[in-house]
């Protein structure tokens, strides 16, 4: 197995491991916040890692450019589209969960 | 090498079927839009892996960039719509 595909093999379950803890606290967590605590953070670095992993299975081709584009624009996408959505649901008085509530 | 990339799709199946428990049931419009973020994440790289196990991922890498872009753009603007309705 050449070093090409032992990295690419690495990047793609780590990936994964990041995509399945993200949506365990997609499930699992109590209240929106949380949630999308989860989801913000453990999908963007899942899809970055998996990305890379792509980008080095292929090479250096135009192919390989795309797919980094992607990584960049996702970096930058991601967080911006957690934001918005978490300030609506705090202009929405939202109310955060915490530990005196109960739960 | 493509038997690894086929079984790590199955699994990302799983996970989106996962995902969209909480898109379909989860209590309030802001919970399903959390949901339909993280799968759209999802299919992203689930398209790029459909790519390299029918090698033609040339033409996949287009199709998963237009979903980016999509998938942010749409996130967006439904968070500015909910915002402007006031009530989650």
């Amino acid at each position: 197995m050449p070093v090409k595909d032992v990295v690419t093999v690495l990047f793609m379950l780590g990936g994964f491991f990041l995509f399945a803890t993200a949506t365990l606290g997609l499930l699992r967590l109590p209240d929106f916040f949380t949630r999308l605590h989860a989801t913000g953070k453990g999908d963007t670095l899942a899809a970055l890692w998996s990305l890379v992993g792509l980008a080095v299975y292929h090479g250096f081709t135009l192919t390989s450019a795309k797919i980094v584009f992607i990584a960049v624009f996702l970096f930058l996408a991601q967080p911006t589209a957690t934001h918005a959505i978490s300030r609506a649901a705090f202009r929405c008085n939202v109310q955060p969960w915490t530990m005196r509530k109960g739960g | 090498m493509i038997d690894f990339f086929l079984i790590l799709g199955v699994g990302m199946c799983v996970l989106v079927l996962f995902c969209l428990y909480r898109a379909t049931c989860g209590p309030g419009v802001l919970n399903r839009a959390a949901g339909i973020s993280a799968i759209g994440t999802k299919t992203l790289i689930i398209l790029l892996i459909m790519g390299v196990i029918y090698d033609r991922v040339d033409m996949f890498i287009d199709i998963s960039m237009v979903y980016a872009l999509l998938n942010f753009i749409g996130t967006v603007v439904l968070a500015k719509y909910i915002e402007g309705t006031g009530e989650a």
